[in-house]
């Protein structure tokens, strides 16, 4: 209770003071009433009472302070002090307040997106228990339907498994076919999450009566309000879906996006009715491994015992299905990041990027340490007086604490506010058009609770660096001179030391984010083996037109015809995937002679594609021996095949290709081999690959590759035209195929963008910093200068005296700092496709970075000293 | 030690009297000390507030607005239980300082 009106008295000052009034002023008119009962008069009694009560105003005072003597309404004062401090001195507090909250701000959207992706289960009941399921070696995601029912039948370990392979479909809406995303999935995938429709019904294990027995549509909240107009109506209703009917049944709830934490498909469908999706039936295919397969552990059971028990059931398949399961093994990963795709890289990628962003906080405390020192300095005499009438040192250190956590309050306001603009931007983001790709971040409470942390800690630290300069302070030597309490001493102080680091930390970032940047832009011109820069794709599923893969050929061909005779076109092909896109696989390859095809005895994994003549002129991929395939290469001759220089060395050793045969079902003859390219990423080791010619092996996957030195605006436009003209109800996507590429480099972007936000605050941070000090410096000494120029000094000699110390600290933390970069960019390369700190434009540029940060830093000081007037300045003390 | 030594007297006949009072105020406990004494302590009336909050922030007395019998708004005071062994081991301690002043005016 009366803790709760010390506090209430905190807010009520007025108030408090009017009750003491009313009590005092209560007292003396009784004391008046008595003595006038006693005879005296009025006036006689007023004179008695107030002699013997005292000063009323001085009682007053007193008893406030009695009330104050408590601590709490200490506090109240500090704050208010504190406030009154911080607004005297503006420039201080918006300085201190803007570094912590940069500081702050990077960190808590670094963190935000850490959370999200790393931390967070998945949007899911029970989701803390859910595990993928994939393969031993590092990048094998997925198990193949079969594998997929025999674990889940004979595994002890998991209560249930869910299968899903998210597809591209063509949905009619109308006249026109659409291109959709979406999930094929078994049909107790949403039992086993515990998703329950918003609308309608979802689809369960026992909708599923084989092979094309439920067809099926449970739409996302998204699509439905997108393309349906949140119209409940349209559950029941008929679309088509690749030409065959499907059934709307239902909507999930807006918090359900699948399991995939960046992915946000249209719609999900039951997998046994795949085939009328993709063209070709892979539910009875050991071989194909194509489906994420999503485990929900036993209560109790541990991970370990898990992989141990899918271990001994996959043993047991691989005795059952040698040519298949042969090498099957089991390994568990958190679920959402697209297996290994994304989870493998983005672990350490964000971690790295989390360490960053806590150097720019530790730089941003350090300029902070710094301004509070300075500012300690500065009010010394102020310090000395208060210590002088009585003041304990306690009581000032407290007093200066106080002003710490306020800014660092008022640092985490800012900083919070700004992060979280900055992560709903993100969430709203769609980096790819036709891809659904979004990055949701949302901050919960736990990002809220390190942004109090990170303020509170990263206020309190720097702002606690003053005690000690108050412990040792003298009242009277520091009123008597007035000087500054830490002296601009030859000796390093700590200040030096900090300011030292911080432009360590700045040339560290700089240096780091220039070498990924260069690293970037010579990616965009390195040899990925073939020429992105004046080709235009046109991508399409033929299967979304009701072709199957062998008869979509012919209408490939016309396809091909059509778009060679748009004036100004140089040379045209398809591929089913394109290199570097979002399909493509790699298979087993033999050599000749092998007698059982199973993948412990094949030479090497090697990237397939098929593709028709022309394609390697289209992609301007240069072939280096041989033939290019031709129209005659069809299904009634002996199957060949181009491959690469990867693929030719470790196949036939240094022997000539051409001519020779290997194994992948059929025997195979090369007749061509074709440059190296990059097939997955920019970054990869030189990968095996070979094509197929498009006859021999048909696909209903197309993009036609079209070249021409036309501008691509154009040539697209009339692409679309003639390809309209061979299939009407074919949907297709247009672009250049630079464009396309932005899949590829999205990592490197992304961490390029990092880096450079990063190495931006650390070097604004570190302006900041340099200039505080040499303002700083520069300030103390003016009175010297001006007697200085008084006495004839050049203003040369000045601007040394001033500005030595800073561009010294200023040369050693760069140079420290650009060694660390050197060495720090060493880990970059494994993210950033040819990032390497020996390089004389990288090196030049963090050099010149830094030259223009002291540069900015020290103008103003600078000519503030050469500015200085001996004489107005000495009149001025 | 003197002055900590003047206050606790003063701070020991406010809960004194408290305690014999019941509920009182400020005033009230003026006239009863100087009552209780035979006027033989008097003590500044304005000194005793600073004295009353301070024990009212110590947790050893509250206070409420009431009437007075001439129908008055005044603060009155009450003992609490934390102030009930103040009093206690105040009323102790002066026992012992009284002793040991009178066994220093005995010698000689």
């Amino acid at each position: 209770m009366s803790m709760l009106r010390r506090i209430s008295n905190l807010f009520s000052r007025p108030k408090l003071g009017r009750e003491i009034d009313a009590e005092l002023r209560s007292h003396i008119e009784m004391r008046m009433e008595d003595n006038i009962a006693a005879g005296m008069s009025s006036g006689e009694a007023r004179r008695d009472a107030l002699h013997r009560f005292g000063n009323p105003t001085s009682v007053n005072e007193q008893v406030t302070a009695a009330d104050a003597s408590l601590g709490l309404e200490n506090l109240g004062f500090d704050i208010r002090y504190g406030l009154r401090q911080l607004r005297r001195s503006p420039g201080f507090a918006l300085t201190a307040i803007l570094t912590l909250a940069l500081g702050v701000g990077a960190n808590l959207v670094v963190f935000g997106v850490l959370n999200a992706l790393l931390l967070r289960p998945l949007n899911v009941a029970g989701a803390e228990r859910l595990v993928q399921i994939v393969q031993k070696p590092q990048g094998y995601n997925s198990q193949s339907y079969p594998d997929y029912l025999d674990y889940r039948a004979r595994n002890t370990t998991f209560s249930d498994m869910a299968a899903y392979k998210l597809t591209m479909s063509g949905m009619s809406i109308g006249a026109a076919a659409e291109k959709c995303w979406n999930y094929e999935v078994s049909g107790n995938y949403f039992d086993m999450l515990g998703v329950q429709p918003q609308v309608g019904r979802l689809f369960h294990a026992k909708d599923e009566h084989g092979t094309n027995s439920a067809p099926l549509i449970v739409l996302s909240d998204t699509f439905w309000r997108a393309r349906f107009h949140a119209d409940p109506l349209v559950i029941g209703t008929t679309v088509d879906l690749n030409k065959h009917p499907f059934t709307i049944i239902g909507v999930a709830p807006k918090s359900f996006h699948g399991t995939e934490l960046l992915f946000w498909p249209d719609f999900w469908i039951p997998m046994v009715n795949q085939e009328q999706i993709d063209g070709f039936n892979y539910l009875d295919k050991r071989m194909f491994h194509g489906t994420n397969v999503l485990g929900a552990l036993k209560p109790g059971v541990t991970p370990q015992q898990a992989v141990d028990d899918l271990n001994s059931v996959a043993h047991r398949l691989a005795q059952e299905y040698p040519t298949y399961d042969d090498a099957l093994s089991a390994r568990l990963i958190r679920p959402g990041l697209l297996g290994d795709t994304l989870g493998g890289p983005a672990r350490p990628f964000l971690t790295g990027i989390m360490v960053l962003a806590f150097l720019v906080l530790a730089a941003a405390c350090v300029n902070l340490a710094s301004i509070f020192a300075a500012r300690t300095a500065d009010r010394a005499r102020e310090l000395a007086i208060r210590l002088s009438i009585g003041s304990t040192r306690w009581r000032i250190l407290r007093q200066l604490f106080t002003e710490a956590v306020l800014v660092s309050m008022a640092a985490g306001v800012v900083g919070t506010f700004f992060a979280a603009a900055l992560l709903a931007a993100l969430s709203r983001w769609q980096p790819f058009a036709e891809f659904p790709v979004r990055v949701t971040v949302v901050a919960d409470t736990r990002v809220y609770l390190i942004a109090v942390l990170l303020s509170v800690v990263s206020g309190v630290l720097p702002g606690l660096i003053p005690a000690r300069q108050i412990w040792r302070t003298h009242a009277m030597q520091a009123m008597k001179s007035g000087a500054p309490i830490a002296g601009l001493s030859r000796r390093l102080t700590l200040r030096d030391l900090l300011l030292g680091v911080q432009i360590a930390l700045c040339a560290l970032l700089v240096t780091a984010s220039l070498v990924s940047l260069r690293g970037m832009e010579r990616s965009l011109h390195a040899p990925i083996g073939f020429v992105p820069q004046g080709a235009v794709l046109a991508e399409a599923d033929m299967h979304m037109a009701g072709y199957s893969d062998s008869s979509a050929l012919p209408v490939q061909r016309r396809m091909i015809e059509a778009a060679e005779r748009i004036p100004g076109v140089t040379a045209v092909g398809t591929i089913d995937n394109t290199p570097l896109g979002t399909g493509g696989s790699s298979t087993p390859v033999y050599r000749e002679g092998t007698a059982e095809q199973r993948s412990s005895n094949s030479v090497m994994f090697a990237h397939y594609y098929s593709i028709s003549p022309g394609y390697l002129q289209a992609a301007a991929t240069r072939l280096l021996a041989g033939r290019d395939f031709n129209w005659h290469d069809d299904a009634t001759k002996p199957k060949v095949a181009l491959v690469n220089q990867t693929f030719a060395r470790r196949m036939f050793g240094n022997s000539p290709a051409v001519g020779r045969h290997f194994l992948q079902g059929d025997l195979i003859e090369v007749i061509g081999v074709f440059e190296d390219g990059k097939y997955e990423s920019l970054t990869e080791d030189p990968t095996p690959a070979m094509f197929f010619p498009l006859a021999q092996n048909n696909q209903g996957d197309t993009a036609v590759v079209v070249r021409s030195p036309l501008p691509e605006a154009e040539v697209a436009a009339a692409l679309n035209h003639v390809l309209a003209s061979v299939d009407s109800s074919l949907p297709f996507t247009l672009h250049s195929w630079s464009d396309e590429l932005a899949l590829a480099l999205f990592p490197a972007r992304v961490a390029t963008a990092a880096l450079g936000v990063m190495g931006l605050i650390a070097a604004l941070l570190a302006v900041t910093g340099v200039f505080g000090m040499s303002a700083y410096s520069v300030s103390k000494r003016l009175k010297e200068f001006g007697i200085r120029v008084a006495l004839g000094s050049r203003r040369t000699q000045l601007m040394r005296a001033a500005l030595v110390r800073p561009l010294l600290l200023l040369l050693s933390g760069s140079v420290l700092g650009l060694l660390l970069g050197v060495v720090a960019s060493g880990l970059l390369a494994h993210l950033i496709y040819q990032a390497t700190s020996r390089d004389p434009l990288v090196l030049a540029g963090a050099i010149i970075t830094m030259m223009l940060v002291g540069m900015v830093a020290t103008w103003i000081p600078a000519r503030r000293a050469l500015a200085v007037d001996p004489a107005q300045l000495l009149r001025e003390e | 030690m003197a002055r900590n030594d003047l206050q606790g007297s003063l701070d020991l006949l406010v809960l004194k009297t408290l305690s014999q009072t019941g509920s009182l105020h400020g005033y009230g406990i003026v006239l009863h000390i100087q009552r209780a004494s035979d006027a033989l302590l008097n003590v500044e009336e304005g000194s005793l507030y600073p004295a009353l909050h301070r024990m009212e922030q110590s947790g050893w007395i509250r206070s409420e607005w009431a009437l007075t019998e001439t129908g008055r708004k005044a603060k009155y005071y009450k003992l609490t239980a934390v102030g009930r062994k103040q009093l206690e081991e105040a009323e102790k301690s002066f026992e012992q300082l009284v002793k040991g002043v009178r066994a220093i005016f005995r010698y000689a």
